[in-house]
């Protein structure tokens, strides 16, 4: 398969995941959306690295892969708190930037 | 260092350094009595190191003085000549003027302690304060070697002025006047300041010495030299309360008696004289500038001759005399021949501190400066009486009293000088001189007794003690109320002193003509003596035998009289200038600043409350819409990259 391939898969994943950010009322589902674009950009650095025979790229998507898994963990405390403070997870009725 | 230079920095330090213990140690100063006399003595020992100057100098007054310098660097230049220096210079000149002012200095502050007996402490300690700044100021500018330090004594001396005018600054009169002083002079100063600039880059240097060099050579170039010379002459006509820059000077009669004899008439107001006098050499040059200054000397004479016929407060007829007085010794400068200039200088110091120092031991025995209130005091005050007659003679100029020789020395220069037009005015001023001078004594010391009347009973609006009278009856004279008497002894040596040193120089000068630099006609003295005599006559007619009413006079004079009331209209017409000017160009800028100005910030700060209101609302706060505008922000960059061809 050529190295396209690749890259477009990984841009539908982001555009799919950034769609999820930007779309999802639920707190929850914007942290998946985030996981999603998060993999595109994996997807692209292991392609690239297979391609160009390179193994940097592929040290480099391991560090992501722990970083998303932090993220993951500390989104989900916060939403906890969240919820337990304000009683929802609903991203829209989250507006204290309020201008 | 000579010895004579070395005297004359001591007489010029003790002053200063008198000044500075006064203004650092507060509890002395705060003392009163001792910081006066701390003071006090401090000036005489500035006296007697000033006579020593002149004495070793002159060898007792038998030589003619050297000049004699001591120089310090103040702001380097070049290598061989500092740009400025300080320093002092004793010659002929500067001596004898700095032992008038020494001595003129110590009399007033020793009359002062019996003048100001009833001042609190504080303000007996802060009087003698400036009055050592203003004998350290005023010997600095005496003996300033070059135009920069003369400068800034001038200043000095125009700040001292400003503060003994206003000493009582909470009478608001004493304030004005005070203010007024200040700036009129300084606008002379201003053409003083631009004359030395325009001076210096003319010759490149500040020295009088090294200017009287160039100027003596002829290496100074003409062009605009009479631009320099008129600056300086401004300057001098500010100080010297010339026409018609003269206004200060009446005004300045707010402050104590003793400050208008030692400042506004014996030294501080002589400063212009003296300066056109150190500089002569550089006038010469200029003769259009010399006509000015004995044209407007003349016309300054006679004008404010003829305002003093007509003032009620024995301080300002004193005031418009210093004023005419020293419109004669311009004149005599203007015409050429400055030494007569500064020979009348001289004796008019001593015998204008006398009568100043006289008529403050009336005010200070009557609490009124109003002529009407005073009158047949000769009874009670003889010495005082005498003394005043002494300064009045010499003022008149009648032979064997101190004025005679300056005065005929005077007429006869700017005789010689050929300035008929201005001696003719000047002979006229005489006899207005010698009128109203006898007004006053008449008025004051014989005459009619003034009756108490119910307004003499108030306390008395003029008066600068603010005592007023006791208890009394009526048919009970104002002296009788408040037992009018000589002054104590404080004050009665420094008018003895002056008296007997009038006398002594116009009998000296009487028989000892001085060697003049002209020619005068042999007529000149019979006449000027004749017009004096005529003068006195006449005022003995009207105030003493009351043979030709004052009334009638007024009468048939009432246009001259009505305008000289009105101070020739000179003050409001620099009060509508001011008006016009000054008032009229604030009220634009006023009105740019506030309209202008400020409308435009208004209107920006406006806009931008409102459009700030309009854009707030963007401001959801949701995290989401955030994310929308970064993604549709990135696309639009993507987008805008491309079109540009960059993603490569």
């Amino acid at each position: 398969m050529p190295l396209q391939a690749f890259l477009i898969l990984a841009a539908v994943l982001f555009s799919i995941g950034l769609f999820g950010v930007m779309t999802r009322r639920n707190t929850i589902g914007i942290l998946l959306g985030i996981e999603l674009m998060l993999n595109a950009v994996n997807i692209n650095l292991i392609a690239f690295a297979r391609f160009r025979g390179d193994i940097v790229g592929m040290v480099f998507s391991v560090f992501t892969i722990c970083i998303t898994v932090a993220e993951a963990a500390l989104g989900l405390a916060i939403v906890i708190l969240l919820f337990r403070i304000r009683r929802t997870v609903m991203a829209d009725q989250l507006d204290l930037l309020k201008g | 260092m000579t010895d004579v230079a070395a005297h004359g920095l001591i007489a010029l330090l003790l002053p200063a350094f008198s000044f500075l213990v006064l203004a650092l140690v507060a509890p002395l100063r705060r003392s009163g009595l001792p910081a006066a006399w701390f003071s006090i003595l401090c000036a005489a020992g500035a006296l007697v190191a000033a006579v020593i100057a002149w004495n070793h100098g002159t060898d007792m007054g038998r030589a003619p003085m050297t000049a004699e310098r001591a120089l310090w660097m103040w702001l380097p230049g070049t290598a061989d000549s500092p740009f400025a220096t300080v320093g002092v210079l004793v010659d002929g000149d500067s001596s004898r003027m700095l032992i008038l002012v020494a001595l003129v200095a110590l009399l007033v502050q020793l009359y002062s302690v019996g003048y100001l007996s009833d001042e609190p402490r504080r303000g007996l300690g802060r009087y003698y304060a400036y009055q050592s700044l203003f004998a350290f100021s005023m010997m600095g500018l005496v003996l300033a070697p070059n135009f920069l330090q003369l400068f800034i004594c001038w200043e000095l001396v125009g700040l001292c002025s400003y503060l003994l005018i206003g000493f009582w600054y909470w009478k608001p009169e004493a304030a004005q006047a005070a203010l007024k002083a200040f700036w009129v002079t300084k606008a002379g100063d201003v053409g003083l300041l631009i004359g030395i600039v325009l001076l210096w880059s003319h010759t490149g240097t500040f020295d009088f010495a090294t200017i009287r060099t160039m100027a003596e050579t002829s290496a100074i170039p003409m062009a605009g030299l009479s631009i320099a010379t008129f600056g300086i002459y401004l300057g001098a006509m500010g100080k010297s309360a010339q026409f018609p820059l003269h206004i200060w000077l009446p005004d300045a009669m707010e402050g104590p008696t003793p400050v208008s004899a030692l400042i506004h008439a014996a030294t501080m107001v002589t400063a212009g004289v003296y300066l056109l006098h150190r500089t002569s050499w550089l006038f010469a040059l200029t003769p259009d500038v010399l006509a000015i200054v004995a044209w407007i000397g003349a016309i300054t004479a006679l004008m404010a001759a003829v305002l003093a016929c007509v003032q009620e407060d024995i301080k300002r007829v004193l005031a418009y005399s210093t004023v005419s007085q020293l419109g004669y010794m311009m004149t005599a400068i203007g015409a050429g021949f400055s030494a007569a200039g500064f020979f009348h200088l001289l004796t008019h110091g001593v015998f204008k501190a006398l009568l100043f120092l006289g008529a403050g031991a009336v005010i200070h025995a009557v609490h009124s400066n109003d002529l009407a209130r005073m009158g047949q005091l000769a009874r009670r005050m003889p010495q005082t009486m005498i003394v005043f007659v002494i300064g009045t003679l010499s003022l008149a100029g009648i032979p064997l009293f101190g004025g005679f020789a300056s005065k005929e020395e005077v007429l006869g220069a700017v005789w010689a000088g050929g300035f008929v037009g201005p001696f003719a005015l000047l002979l006229v001023a005489a006899f207005l001189t010698a009128f109203y001078m006898f007004r006053v004594i008449f008025l004051a010391f014989f005459g009619a007794t003034p009756e108490l009347d119910s307004q003499a009973m108030a306390p008395p609006v003029t008066t600068e003690h603010g005592g007023g009278g006791h208890a009394a009856t009526h048919n009970v004279t104002v002296a009788d109320v408040l037992h009018v008497h000589d002054p104590p002894i404080v004050m009665a040596a420094p008018l003895w002193i002056l008296a007997l040193l009038s006398l002594a120089v116009g009998v000296y000068f009487t028989f000892e003509h001085p060697a003049a630099e002209f020619e005068a006609p042999a007529w000149l003295t019979p006449a000027a003596v004749l017009v004096a005599v005529a003068g006195i006559t006449t005022a003995w007619l009207m105030y003493q035998r009351r043979a030709i009413d004052p009334e009638r006079i007024a009468g048939a004079l009432a246009p001259i009289r009505r305008a000289a009331l009105a101070r020739f209209w000179i003050d409001d017409v620099f009060a509508g200038a001011y008006d016009i000017a000054v008032l009229g160009f604030s009220r634009l800028v006023g009105w740019t600043d506030r309209y202008l100005v400020d409308g435009v910030l208004n209107v920006v700060s406006a806009e931008t409350l409102e459009t700030g209101d309009v854009l707030r609302k963007l401001q959801t706060g949701r995290a989401q819409d955030y994310v929308y505008g970064i993604a549709v922000g990135l696309i639009a960059l993507i987008i805008w990259m491309g079109f540009l061809g960059r993603f490569n």
